[in-house]
């Protein structure tokens, strides 16, 4: 499919302010209301515009330490990656699996309510997970930006 | 803080997984009246546990081939140091995420290229270049998966 300025505007639009109404995206992109909403229609059948996810902020749910581990794995074992994955999708506090190329294989983010809640986590439910070589963590302090954005 | 009941939690999974079904469609969904789903939507954005929505793209095929996670370290550090870097990274549209974080970097970057030769340019261009920058590591990301989270 191919995507032109139209596309792109409309596009630039939705990423600032995913809540729109159609009408008011149209106007903001400087087309019509049918226009703009068979353009999302188009977006949508090509897979390009995949849907929208709600985002939780877990600071406000008490959820007050956010650890950002990364690992590297033992690649030597052959089913490493998909096994180290399918543990980790087992523990309710992974909230993002992230998958590398580079000195880092995989990145989990780890959600806590305190450090004594961390710690117990982490040595029962991390360190647990199999074919560990390496982990490094890196504690959140505080998101500076954080755009879904895309310079399009 | 407030507190969450099974309907809250069910709603919060409601919407992370499609943020833009109705009051309505979820209050059929879990079996309350639209004007009680709408209420407790409210409820939790005024919270600030709802906080907004992200539209999911296939980045890929809308010619972003490229995700790049940077860890950074800083040469110069000190109170002006942070504020000069965070000002200056924040602004580069290529970079969507900045986090200020604890342990073997200072801070973690996103960016986002068309492709390598493209990362290699906002590299060299944008990010060497900024105040404060010293040790810099990269991993292209391969693969990412959001997870529900501990909501029950």
């Amino acid at each position: 499919m191919h995507i032109d300025d139209t596309d792109r505007r409309i596009l630039r639009q939705l990423l600032a302010d995913p809540g729109l109404a159609t009408a008011e995206l149209a106007e903001r992109a400087g087309v019509t209301a049918a226009t703009c909403w068979r353009r999302l229609e188009r977006l949508a059948e090509a897979g390009i515009l995949k849907g929208q996810h709600a985002v939780i902020d877990w600071r406000r749910l008490g959820w007050a330490v956010e650890v950002s581990l990364r690992f590297t794995l033992d690649k030597t074992h052959p089913r490493a990656f998909d096994e180290f994955l399918a543990a980790a999708r087992d523990v309710p506090e992974v909230i993002e699996i992230q998958t590398f190329l580079g000195r880092v294989d995989v990145r989990l983010n780890v959600i806590a309510r305190d450090m004594g809640h961390y710690q117990h986590i982490y040595r029962d439910r991390i360190l647990t997970l199999p074919h560990i070589a390496d982990i490094e963590s890196l504690m959140l302090v505080s998101t500076i930006k954080d755009t879904g954005s895309l310079p399009l | 803080m407030i507190d969450l009941d099974d309907t809250d939690r069910a709603i919060l999974r409601a919407l992370v997984a499609d943020a833009t079904r109705s009051a309505g469609a979820i209050g059929r969904a879990l079996g309350l009246s639209q004007p009680a789903a709408w209420r407790r939507i409210r409820r939790l954005e005024a919270a600030g546990i709802l906080a907004g929505r992200r539209v999911d793209l296939d980045a890929e095929r809308l010619g972003f081939g490229v995700t790049v996670f940077l860890g950074v370290k800083l040469a110069t550090k000190g109170r002006v140091g942070l504020e000069d870097f965070e000002r200056a990274v924040a602004a580069i549209p290529e970079v969507q995420v900045v986090q200020h974080v604890l342990g073997l970097y200072d801070y973690r970057l996103r960016v986002s290229a068309r492709d390598l030769a493209d990362f290699e340019r906002v590299l060299r261009r944008r990010i060497m270049t900024l105040p404060g920058i010293g040790n810099v590591e990269a991993n292209v990301l391969l693969g990412e998966e959001r997870r529900p989270g501990p909501l029950g």
